[in-house]
């Protein structure tokens, strides 16, 4: 590696010509631990592998449509909304979903109000819902800012709001975790929970963008 | 356990330096808010984090905050607000 200096990310190889990046560090104690009492637990038959597998599978593939169903109901429903947003446990339950010891707070968007969820101390998600957390929502810059300049980091997401609209950012901090209710776009009346669905996307219920297009997304 | 604030209440966050897992982000610290609701008591995080049952239960809290009252600079018109969570013994009559 003579002269060849630069300080440029390398994502595809490194410089010994290797395909691929070895681990840099040796696994943190935490993973060691989860290692041992895994296998512990699978030595007194306690559980076994395909349940733990199994389960990891179902966490990793629940992803946005769980949360589009709910929210599809929410829009075509009124009486069902209602206990969304003021019972959320009862309304889960008609989706086989129990939470608890967590609480879901459902927050609605508007015509007036625009709400965001954050999780500024880790990354609280409503996993049993919404699958696993997106790399960004994870990350400390999003964490920081959301709270911080949240209008310049619904811009950067293509999300533009006029002053008119109130910006709710929540701290998912605690004992609680966050649904938005994303507001039904014009133009889709008649439409069917079914149809409703396909305008519901992850990031619309996190609170960084809208629901797609009905228009783009007809036919 | 009953709650010692109710919706509408001013508090004010008590400006605390305590280590540990704490719930309560330094952002909010020493900041003046109003309870938007009561949400339940739930296990004390300051202590389950540390394999204690989180005993006894702490009420919990949701408080809004104006965010121009969180950020002197903040860019952003001045109905904007922020709710978190925030258990009772972090908290004062404001």
């Amino acid at each position: 590696m003579s002269d060849h200096h630069h300080d440029h990310d390398h994502p595809t190889h490194t410089h010994d010509g290797k395909p691929i990046q070895e681990d840099p560090l040796p696994p943190l104690e935490a993973q060691i631990l989860e290692a041992s009492v895994r296998e512990l637990l699978i030595e007194k038959g306690v559980v076994s592998a395909d349940e733990i597998r199994r389960a990891i599978e179902v966490m990793e593939t629940r992803g946005e449509s769980l949360g589009a169903r709910i929210v599809a109901r929410a829009w075509t429903d009124p009486e069902f909304k209602e206990k969304l947003l003021h019972h959320s446990d009862d309304a889960l339950l008609e989706f086989g979903i129990d939470m608890r010891p967590m609480e879901l707070c459902v927050v609605e968007n508007t015509e007036d109000v625009h709400n965001m969820v954050v999780c500024t101390l880790c990354s609280c998600y409503p996993r049993p819902i919404l699958g696993i957390p997106p790399a960004w929502y994870k990350r400390r810059d999003y964490r920081a800012r959301a709270v911080r300049e949240p209008r310049a980091v619904l811009k950067e997401f293509g999300t533009v709001l006029p002053d008119s609209k109130q910006v709710r950012v929540h701290d998912s901090n605690a004992d609680l975790r966050y649904l938005v209710l994303p507001k039904r776009p014009e133009g889709t009346d008649g439409w069917s929970a079914q149809e409703l669905e396909a305008l519901i996307t992850r990031d619309s219920m996190i609170g960084v963008s809208d629901v797609r297009d009905p228009a783009e997304s007809a036919g | 356990m009953e709650p010692r604030y109710k919706p509408g209440d001013k508090v004010r966050i008590l400006q605390r330096n305590q280590p540990g897992h704490v719930r309560t982000p330094i952002y909010v610290r020493g900041k003046t808010g109003v309870i938007e609701r009561i949400v339940g008591s739930f296990p004390n995080p300051e202590l389950l984090a540390y394999g204690h049952t989180g005993l006894p239960y702490k009420m919990l809290y949701r408080v809004n905050f104006k965010q121009s009252d969180l950020w002197d600079d903040y860019e952003g018109p001045a109905d904007d607000t922020l709710e978190i969570e925030i258990y009772e013994h972090w908290l004062a009559p404001a």
